[in-house]
C-alpha cells in the first residue's frame, strides 16, 4: 500500500477507477473538471476500461447517467454548483427511478453573485431529492467514500443514487497524501454490480419510470423511496465496518472528535470541519472541554447517532456553510428537529453561519463561538443566529463600494 | 438501399402491436402515426419519452407497448436514449448481454419538446452520432396542457394563448431543416394519413445506423378544433394542399417523396379546423388567406423549379 499526493479531484477519479465503472457521462464545470479530465486521460490511454461521453449539459448528463444505471451498468459522474442546479430536475427524477449510481459534487457557492469558491448551499438544494449524501473532509475520505457509495447505492435494501460531496478548492485542488487501495482489496469490498431486474432487454420488456394518476400510487412510490433511504443508515454502518476490516480505515456515519467528555460541541460538515478540529485542540490546551461532531452521512440523516453523541452536552454550536434565505442554517434546523423533545437533548443549540463563498472561518471565531455557546448554556438563553463577518471585512466591502462610486462619478462628470 | 417491401397498401402489416384503450383523445393523429410506426418497428424497442400527451400511454401499471419504456423529462429524452444505447453497447461488448437481446432505442416526444425545450439535447445526440430513432408527433402546440402555441404552431392559428383576430403571430419553425443541418443519417416527415409513405420511411430508417429523426404531423381534434372522425381527411388535406410536404433527407440530399400534382387551395385544409375559423368568420380575411397560400406556393415553387 503506497501513499501518493493527490488532489481531492484526483482522489474522486481514483475512486471511480477502482470501482471499475463502466460508464462516465460528463460535463465540465469548475472546480470539478479535473475529475473528468483525469478519467478521460486514463480511458484514452486504456489504463482503465469503460466509456466516457461528453453531454451538452448537466441536465442531459444526469439523464444519461440515470438511464444507463437503469440499463444495468455501473455509472459515475461529477458536477458542481450551477451544474447541479441546472440538472436538478433530473436529480429528483433519477432518484425516483431508483437508479443506483454515484455522482461526486464539488461544492461551490451559488449565484448570485457568481462565484467559484465553496460553500454548501448547492448540495443542500439536493437534500430532499432521494440521492443519499456523504460529505468528505479529506482527500482520502473522497476516494474511500466513492467506494462505500457504490456499495450503498447498489445494495438491494437501498437502490438509490449517492452524492459524494467535497469542497471546491479546499479539497478539490489541495494535495494530500492518499493511500490508493489495491484492486484486489477493492474487489473484496465491492462486488460487481448486480442490476437484478433493473435493465432493458428484448426478451424481458420493462416499463420504467411510468406516470401515475393519483396520490395513492404516487405516495406509495415516494414512501418506498424514503424507506429505502432510511435503510441506508444500517447499510452504511455495515459497509463502513467491512471497509474498516478490509482497508483499516474507519469512516463512521458520524465522526466524533474529543466530544465524549466535552461540554461544548461544534457540529460541522465538510473540509472546514478540519478547522474546527484544530480549534478544538487549541481550546483543549487552554483547558476547555470542547469537541467536534461531524456527520459524514447527511442523507439518510443519522439522527440517532447524533442524539447519542450530543446527549447531555451543555451547549452545541452548529456552524452552517449554507444559508436558507429567511430561515438560516439548514444543519441547525435539521439538528433542532432531530433533538427536540428527546431525553438528554442539549439545553442550548446555537446557530452560526460562516464560510460562505470560500470565506475563511478563523481560529478566533471558533474560540468566540465556544465562548458564546458556553455563556448561552450558563444563562439558559439562546442568542439569535449569528452571521460571521468581521469589521475588517465590512470595511473592505465599503471600500469597494467607494471605488465603484468614485469611478461612476468620474465617468459622469466627463463631458 | 434494399427495395421496399411496402409496395402497396396491402403490404402493410395487418396485425397491430400497440395495445388499445389508451387515454389519448379519439381521433388522435399522433396515436394513428404511432400505431403505424410501431407495427413496422416491432417490440424489440425501448421508447424513451419526454413530457407530452403520449406520456400518458404508460400509466402505472399499464402499457400498450409490447417492448420497453422509460419516461425521462421534457428536455432530455435524447440524453436518456444516449444512456441506454451506451449501456446496451457496453453490456454487449462485455458479453453480459447477448446480441439478440439488443434493442432499437426510440425517442418519442411531442413538438413542445422537439421544437423547443429538447432541441439542445437532440442537437447533442446528433453531434455525438448517437444510434437512435427520434419520433416527434407534431400537433403544432402544447397539446397536453390545452394547446398553447409552441415553436411548431403555424402562422395565424388560434391557440389557447393566441385568441386574437389574427391568431398566432409567429411562424412554424423549420425543424426538418434544423435537424438536417446536423447531417444525421436520416430525417423524414410523415403523416398517419399516408401509411404507405410512412411505412417505407420507417423501414428505411431501420436499415440505417446513427441519428434518424422523423416528424409526424399529428392532426389533433381537441387542439385544432374539429370532429375526431375528420382526422384522416385533414391529414390527407395537409398533404394535398402542400401544407405538410412529405420528404426525406438522406446522404446530404432532400427528396420529396410525394409531390401533390395539383395542389388543392390551402383554404380546403384551413376551413375544416376551428383554429382557423377566424379566417372565414365573421368575414373572410382575404389578406391573411392569401398570405398563407403564398407561403405554400413559394415553398413548392422552389421544389418544382
Amino acid at each position: 500500500m503506497t501513499r501518493t499526493l493527490l488532489t481531492g479531484n484526483a482522489a474522486a477519479a481514483w475512486g471511480a477507477r477502482l470501482a471499475s465503472v463502466d460508464y462516465v457521462p460528463a460535463f465540465p464545470i469548475t472546480p470539478q473538471t479535473e475529475i473528468i479530465e483525469t478519467l478521460a486521460a486514463w480511458l484514452d490511454r486504456d489504463e482503465m476500461p469503460g466509456r466516457l461521453v461528453m453531454l451538452e449539459s448537466e441536465h442531459s448528463m444526469i439523464t444519461a447517467a440515470g438511464a444507463a444505471a437503469t440499463s444495468g451498468v455501473r455509472v459515475f459522474t461529477a458536477t458542481s454548483s450551477q451544474g447541479l442546479l441546472y440538472g436538478m430536475e433530473m436529480v429528483y427524477t433519477v432518484a425516483g427511478w431508483r437508479a443506483p449510481f454515484v455522482m461526486v459534487n464539488v461544492s461551490r457557492g451559488l449565484a448570485s453573485p457568481l462565484t467559484l469558491e465553496p460553500d454548501h448551499t448547492d448540495i443542500m438544494a439536493a437534500r430532499d431529492s432521494g440521492f443519499l449524501q456523504i460529505h468528505c473532509a479529506s482527500c482520502q475520505e473522497v476516494l474511500d467514500s466513492v467506494l462505500i457509495a457504490y456499495r450503498l447505492a447498489e445494495d438491494h435494501r437501498v437502490r438509490l443514487p449517492v452524492i459524494v460531496n467535497l469542497d471546491g478548492f479546499y479539497l478539490s485542488f489541495t494535495r494530500e497524501p492518499v493511500e490508493i487501495p489495491e484492486a484486489d482489496a477493492v474487489s473484496r469490498f465491492l462486488p460487481p454490480f448486480d442490476a437484478e431486474s433493473t435493465r432493458f432487454s428484448a426478451s424481458a420488456p420493462t416499463s420504467q419510470a411510468v406516470a401515475v394518476l393519483s396520490g395513492t400510487p404516487y405516495s406509495y412510490f415516494r414512501y418506498e423511496c424514503h424507506l429505502a433511504a432510511q435503510n441506508a443508515i444500517t447499510v452504511y454502518d455495515e459497509a463502513a465496518a467491512v471497509f474498516a476490516s478490509v482497508f483499516g480505515r474507519h469512516h463512521e456515519a458520524v465522526e466524533a472528535y474529543r466530544s465524549e467528555d466535552a461540554d461544548i460541541v461544534f457540529v460541522m460538515i465538510g473540509s472546514f470541519a478540519t478547522k474546527a478540529r484544530e480549534a478544538v485542540d487549541r481550546l483543549r490546551e487552554a483547558g476547555q472541554a470542547v469537541g467536534l461532531v461531524r456527520p459524514r452521512l447527511l442523507r439518510p440523516y443519522p439522527a440517532e447517532q447524533l442524539l447519542r453523541l450530543l446527549a447531555g452536552k451543555r451547549g452545541v454550536a452548529v456552524i452552517d456553510q449554507n444559508l436558507s434565505m429567511g430561515m438560516g442554517g439548514v444543519l441547525h434546523t435539521e439538528l433542532s428537529a432531530a433533538l427536540y423533545g428527546k431525553p438528554g437533548a442539549p439545553a442550548v443549540l446555537l446557530s452560526f453561519i460562516g464560510g460562505l463563498g470560500g470565506r475563511d472561518i478563523t481560529p478566533e471565531e471558533f474560540y468566540e463561538i465556544a465562548a458564546v455557546t458556553r455563556q448561552a448554556a450558563e444563562d439558559g438563553v439562546v442568542p439569535p443566529p449569528r452571521l460571521l463577518y468581521s469589521r475588517d471585512e465590512h470595511r473592505e466591502v465599503t471600500k469597494l463600494q467607494a471605488i465603484a462610486h468614485t469611478e461612476r462619478n468620474e465617468l459622469e462628470s466627463k463631458p | 438501399m434494399n427495395e421496399s417491401r411496402f409496395k402497396r397498401m396491402k403490404d402493410l402489416p395487418s396485425t397491430h402491436l400497440l395495445g388499445s384503450g389508451t387515454p389519448m383523445c379519439s381521433g388522435c393523429g399522433g396515436l394513428e402515426a404511432l400505431h403505424e410506426i410501431y407495427d413496422i418497428l416491432g417490440p424489440k424497442t425501448v421508447f424513451v419519452n419526454a413530457a407530452g400527451c403520449m406520456t400518458l400511454l404508460a400509466v402505472y401499471p399499464f402499457t400498450p407497448f409490447r417492448g420497453s419504456w422509460l419516461y425521462t423529462a421534457m428536455a432530455s429524452a435524447p440524453a436518456g436514449a444516449q444512456g441506454i444505447r451506451d449501456a446496451l453497447d457496453i453490456l454487449i461488448e462485455q458479453q453480459r448481454l447477448p446480441v439478440e437481446e439488443d434493442l432499437e432505442v426510440v425517442v418519442l416526444t411531442g413538438d413542445g419538446a422537439a421544437y423547443g425545450m429538447g432541441l439542445s439535447s437532440t442537437s447533442g445526440a446528433m453531434e455525438r452520432d448517437l444510434n437512435f430513432l427520434y419520433i416527434c408527433y407534431d400537433n403544432e402546440g402544447y397539446g397536453n396542457t390545452g394547446q398553447q402555441f409552441s415553436g411548431a404552431t403555424p402562422h395565424a392559428a388560434r391557440t389557447a394563448t393566441s385568441k386574437g383576430p389574427h391568431g398566432f403571430a409567429g411562424f412554424k419553425k423549420d425543424l426538418f431543416s434544423i435537424w438536417a443541418a446536423h447531417k444525421p443519417s436520416y430525417v423524414a416527415t410523415v403523416i398517419g394519413a399516408e401509411p404507405l409513405d410512412l411505412a417505407r420511411k420507417i423501414e428505411k430508417a431501420m436499415q440505417l445506423k446513427g441519428p434518424r429523426l422523423i416528424i409526424a404531423l399529428a392532426p389533433c381534434p381537441t387542439g385544432w378544433d374539429y370532429d375526431p372522425r375528420e382526422s384522416a381527411d385533414i391529414g390527407k388535406l395537409a398533404v394535398s394542399t402542400g401544407v405538410w410536404p412529405l420528404k426525406e433527407y438522406v446522404d446530404g440530399r432532400v427528396v420529396h417523396t410525394k409531390v401533390p400534382k395539383q395542389r388543392q387551395p390551402v383554404e380546403d385544409y384551413l376551413e375544416k379546423q376551428g383554429r382557423f375559423a377566424h379566417l372565414f368568420e365573421p368575414q373572410r380575411n382575404e389578406q391573411l388567406l392569401q398570405e398563407l397560400q403564398n407561403s405554400i406556393d413559394s415553398y413548392w415553387a422552389e421544389i418544382e423549379h
